[in-house]
């Protein structure tokens, strides 16, 4: 029941929002806030009180041949706190930036929580087929109504039309194997999978591969995000670069490679060593903060699609931490963009500077997030980042190597967008306003968030192990 | 029987009101027929024995919940159309015609026998030139009405052809006789291959699939938008219906000897038409194109032994989709050029339902359409056609490209737009039809229920 309680309650509290649009904010913070207790509670009955599964299902839903069955495992567990974590910053951001129709943005909000919620908890591969997709239809209408770029609609057709294209290839492979499979079931799927000859299982893990890419995104399946990312409200970014890319890679890790044990590989994760050094050197030439951090999140995401192609249970491990780690950090780094935003009214990086002078704990937290975010020892970024690599560097050292550059690359320009902005002098620097509280707030949390992870990350790892050993002994 | 009589009695009703003088209560005359029509059925639910005339119809579930389908798309139509027919000065004609041929719908729901098919395909198809053609002054509304009767009438003639040759071949217009002598071994004749062939052609024009389909998009185009409506929702499901009545019936065999045939037209009809929709700036010929194309689907639903249960499903999504899709077109005509560019800003209600009924037409989860285009994909997984489905998944690509690229431009900001006043029942409607389309969705898991 927990589980179906995750998936409804923020859908419910949509509905709750649009019937009293004057509450939506104590609705949506109260409605994120409980999803937050709910996933601490899964989280832990599953680490301390050895309930292996916390199940719900329906039966087999006749006239659609699937069934509605959700399910909370070690491997979603640390995904669906994210998700419900990132969900009340979200809700946050929207009513600190949006006047304009605040209650319809909650709503949409919430429902595309319970979309990706849905998605991490499924235990249907066509249920999280339909979460997938459905987690696209808010943000469509968010960047339409919310944006303030005049592309707007361009942008989002591309994005839309990227995405769902991609995903059909997911819904191909889906049905080629049910061909073979008894039901949709995730199990029953992945044990279809091992009867397909090598050749099929190939043309299946490209058919996921194709649909995952483009969400993660891979180079060259990459160019709908940069702009995306851009248009969208910081609210929906967040949402974006935080928890729905995680839909992908949590797909990868969950249903592709336990799926496609034989198929060849080598091709994908050459195309993510490509996205990371590409990402790598576009993000050098960035001169908007915006774009600069929806490269580098092109760089950290084709690292962990990296790692989980490599397979092996330091990947798996080095996965998860890097995706909670991800969207823990892009949070921070697009709260930080929202705060120059909304004082400068650009994100230019050439045009500010000195902002240090007279904001020291803001320059202070912002360079502790950048230093998360080029994966410093004793920040979560590093222990991600370090199982990571050493999974790839004993699959294959080159690629290893190539991918190593990211950290490299990384802190050039994280650094030297830090000093752009922060030091020196410049008179653009009397313009930053204090920190409000609140801000302070967020930023300590997300500083604080990543600190704990670096030092102590048994804290998730424990959480982990046991369901990751249990994906592990399919491949 | 009791279905076929009010809803005939219903023509007549109009025709008297209009004698009478009593124009402003036809409207409701018409709506609470067809809710005593919707009612009837389900008394009359597995009521199964009740053939009429030497099984001339029959009324089984097939033929209620086809009807019933037919009787809720007619039903929203009436009450969508109702504003612009409100000052229309030969209203009452009009929804006279509609509900003859609605009679026409009716008969093809139900029909045993090849000659109240064919007297059915007439009666549905004989009002709908005349409606194509009622904007008396406007040259392309009489283009398309002299188009589609021109073409309709070939159409129907190589229908009635088909019928001759399977009447000469079998001794009978009787689809259970048919049937018999069919398995008795008669399908190894010439004559009979060729009238199916002929019948099957026939089909092929009302639906509107390749190769047959170059006159929907200016058929459409130039129809007032309500007709477009009525053409695109009632007749192709009238139409569908009685195909599948035929060839998931004694044709069968047919279709199972000429799966590579049947295949390639539901193939060539989704490529054609998703490539054409793809260059169309008219949003009225993308949305004929798009009918073309759900055509292919529906085509393919054929081989692969799809149930009347998703066919219905199929039709009844696709038909509220469309009728909101058309019904909102309509609505921003009066503005100009491009009527629906920034309709966002002028009323919210239309924009969200003309979106979301765009997005269920492309097949995006969790709408009705995705769930209608599931079902026919997976029966054609498991039919093996694995080679067709790759087409239909790409197709529905190309289909998401230009719904969106229509749907997106409702949210484009243009300056000094006026905002835009529908009635109460109207724009309520409108929200209904959009949160149905949700509906169909959940309602979907209790299909194999009925």
């Amino acid at each position: 029941m927990l589980t179906l309680a995750l998936l409804t309650i923020p859908a419910v509290f949509a509905l709750l929002i649009w019937i009293l649009p004057q509450q939506s904010k104590r609705l949506a913070l109260a409605g994120s806030f409980i999803n937050l207790i709910l996933a601490v509670v899964g989280l832990v009955a599953l680490s301390y009180w050895k309930i292996d599964l916390l199940q719900f299902d329906s039966g087999v839903i006749g006239g659609l041949g699937m069934h509605f069955a959700l399910e909370i495992n070690s491997t979603s567990a640390l995904l669906i706190l994210l998700g419900s974590v990132i969900l009340p910053f979200a809700i946050h951001l929207s009513s600190k930036n949006e006047e304009r129709n605040n209650a319809n943005f909650h709503a949409l909000l919430m429902l595309m929580a319970s979309a990706m919620l849905g998605a991490f908890l499924a235990n249907d591969a066509l249920l999280f087929y339909i979460c997938y997709e459905v987690a696209l239809i808010p943000i469509y209408f968010i960047i339409l109504q919310w944006s303030k770029n005049e592309h707007r609609t361009q942008i989002v057709l591309k994005f839309f039309v990227y995405t769902l294209f991609g995903s059909l290839f997911m819904l191909m492979a889906l049905l080629y194997v049910r061909q073979y499979a008894a039901s949709f079931l995730i199990n029953d799927m992945i044990s279809a999978g091992a009867s397909l000859s090598a050749y099929e299982q190939s043309m299946v893990f490209a058919g996921f591969f194709i649909a995952f890419a483009v969400k993660i995104p891979v180079f060259p399946f990459h160019t709908w995000q940069p702009k995306t990312y851009q248009a969208a409200p910081t609210a929906g970014t967040v949402m974006l670069a935080a928890v729905m890319l995680k839909m992908a890679t949590y797909g990868l890790l969950r249903i592709t490679m336990p799926l496609t044990p034989a198929a060849s590989k080598e091709w994908a994760m050459w195309l993510c060593v490509i996205s990371i050094v590409y990402a790598n050197i576009v993000a050098l030439n960035q001169r908007h903060f915006k774009l600069l951090i929806a490269y580098s999140s092109i760089a950290h995401v084709g690292m962990i699609a990296l790692g989980i192609l490599t397979a092996g249970t330091t990947a798996y491990n080095g996965a998860l931490i890097e995706m909670v780690s991800h969207g823990w950090l892009a949070l921070g780094m697009f709260y930080v963009c929202d705060m120059l935003i909304t004082r400068y009214g650009h994100d230019d990086m050439h045009k500010m500077g000195g902002i240090r002078q007279n904001n020291a704990t803001f320059s202070f937290l912002f360079f502790a997030i950048v230093m998360a975010s080029v994966a410093l020892p004793t920040t979560s970024g590093f222990v991600g980042e370090f199982l990571l690599l050493n999974s790839v560097g004993s699959r294959n050292i080159f690629m290893a190597i190539l991918a190593g550059l990211t950290v490299i690359f990384g802190a050039v320009y994280m650094l030297r967008a830090f000093q752009t902005m922060m030091l020196g002098t410049s008179e653009n620097a009397v313009h930053f306003s204090p920190m409000t509280s609140t801000e302070k707030f967020v930023l300590g949390i997300v500083v604080a968030g990543t600190l704990t992870l670096g030092v102590y990350p048994n804290l998730l790892l424990d959480v982990v192990q046991k369901g990751i050993e249990l994906y592990a002994s399919h491949i | 029987m009791k279905e076929l009589l009010i809803t005939s009695l219903l023509g007549i009703g109009v025709l008297a009101f209009d004698i009478l003088r009593i124009r402003k209560m036809v409207l409701g005359l018409i709506l609470a027929a067809l809710a005593v029509l919707v009612g009837f059925i389900v008394y009359d639910w597995n009521n199964l024995n009740l053939p009429f005339e030497q099984n001339m119809l029959i009324y089984d579930n097939f033929a209620y919940i086809a009807l019933g389908v037919f009787a809720v798309i007619a039903f929203f139509w009436f009450i969508l159309s109702s504003a612009y027919f409100k000052n229309h000065e030969g209203k009452t004609d009009l929804y006279a015609l509609v509900v003859f041929s609605f009679c026409g719908a009716g008969l093809m729901a139900a029909y045993g026998n090849l000659v109240m098919l064919f007297l059915g395909v007439e009666i549905l198809s004989i009002p709908v030139y005349v409606l194509a053609a009622s904007k008396k002054h406007n040259v392309l509304s009489n283009e398309s009405g002299f188009k589609y009767f021109i073409l309709g009438s070939v159409a129907s003639a190589v229908l009635l052809f088909g019928i001759a040759l399977v009447y000469g071949a079998t001794a009978s217009f009787d689809l259970a006789t048919i049937s018999n002598t069919i398995m008795n071994g008669a399908h190894e004749t010439t004559m009979l291959n060729l009238g199916v062939t002929l019948i099957l052609t026939g089909f092929l024009f009302k639906i509107s699939a390749a190769p047959f389909h170059i006159w929907t998009p200016d058929v459409y185009q130039g129809a007032p938008t309500w007709v477009t409506a009525y053409m695109s929702t009632l007749v192709k499901a009238a139409a569908v219906v009685a195909l599948f009545k035929l060839f998931a019936g004694p044709f069968h065999y047919f279709v199972r000897d000429n799966g590579m045939t049947f295949g390639i037209l539901a193939g060539a009809t989704l490529i054609l038409s998703n490539t054409a929709a793809l260059l169309q700036t008219d949003v009225k010929r993308m949305l004929a194109y798009s009918s073309i194309s759900h055509a292919g689907f529906l085509l393919a639903a054929l081989i692969g032994n799809a149930s009347i249960l998703t066919v219905l499903f199929y039709l009844l999504s696709y038909s509220v989709a469309s009728l909101i899709a058309f019904g909102v077109v309509k609505e921003t005509q009066i503005a100009g050029e491009h009527p629906l560019t920034g309709l966002y800003r002028r009323n919210p209600v239309l924009a969200i339902a003309f979106s979301v009924a765009l997005f269920s037409m492309a097949g995006i989860p969790p709408f009705a359409g995705f769930i209608a285009k599931y079902y026919v994909i997976l029966q054609m997984v498991e039919a093996k056609y694995f080679t067709l489905v790759v087409i239909m998944i790409l197709t529905s690509a190309m289909g998401a490209f230009y719904y969106l690229r229509s749907a997106l431009g409702v949210f484009k900001h243009i300056d000094n737009a006026g905002r835009i006043v529908l009635p109460a029942t109207v724009k309520y409607t409108y929200i209904l039809l959009t949160l149905l389309l949700v509906g169909l969705t959940v309602a979907a898991g209790f299909l194999d229920r009925i």
